[in-house]
């Protein structure tokens, strides 16, 4: 029975599936990454094993320093330093895209594994569900 | 692992990057304005080419029609219909749509 943490309702509705987000956009410019942070939550909540990976613009949600006052919108940055208290703890930046735009782990608001394309690919390929923002 | 790409590669790079991270034996779909990366001559061709060698690409067919493109795909990538799509997605083990 290990493979089912809950029991609510039987073998479909109880096993505990693989999902990745993987974010691809920069925050702010469009609505992406604010709901797709949403959706990670709302995995979370319903006890899945929930990863973040993030790719091209979306490496740039977490970068350090965010200031949104002048907007008048909601700095989420701090939000990703929460997922922990989520048990969401697997977050992954690729390397090629943290390059291609002058950054390092170093500079992102919550720590990071840094994986190369290939690595990503296959932590990628044995998801149950791979959902794109 | 199925991908589905529906943009255009010369207003977003979400092809590049699908086949950046796309594993050999991995297939391919291009949908809706995903498919002019299957014409002879677009901007992705020589990249589409190569992935061939190591994966399986697929066009939506009724996208290309529709746009005009059905008389001028490249060779090699494999026209599918509705039907074809389903079946795509139910024989891999999961899927991923680049957005």
């Amino acid at each position: 029975m290990s493979e089912f943490e809950n029991d609510a309702g039987g073998e479909s509705a109880g096993r505990i599936k693989k999902f990745m987000f993987v974010n691809r956009k920069a925050p702010y410019g469009t609505i992406y990454a604010l709901e797709g942070l949403e959706v990670v939550l709302i995995a979370a909540a319903f006890d899945q094993d929930v990863s973040l990976a993030f790719v091209d613009d979306g490496v740039y949600q977490l970068a350090k320093g965010q200031q949104t006052k002048a907007l008048e919108i909601k700095n989420f940055s701090p939000a990703y330093r929460a997922l922990e208290g989520y048990d969401v703890e697997k977050l992954y930046a690729e390397r090629e895209s943290l390059e291609a735009r002058g950054l390092a782990a170093e500079d992102l608001i919550v720590p990071v594994e840094v994986l190369s394309s290939t690595e990503l690919a296959e932590l990628m390929a044995v998801q149950d569900v791979v959902i794109s923002s | 692992m199925l991908h589905i790409v529906n943009k255009s590669p010369y207003e977003r790079n979400a092809l590049e990057s699908c086949l950046r991270l796309a594993l050999p034996g991995a297939a391919l779909l291009l949908i809706e304005d995903g498919v002019y990366a299957a014409t002879r001559g677009n901007v992705a061709e020589p990249r589409l080419r190569e992935a061939m060698q190591r994966m399986d690409i697929y066009a939506l067919r009724p996208d290309l029609e529709a746009r005009g493109m059905a008389g001028r795909v490249i060779q090699g990538v494999k026209l599918v219909d509705y039907d074809g799509f389903v079946d795509l997605v139910c024989e891999r083990p999961n899927c991923q749509s680049w957005l």
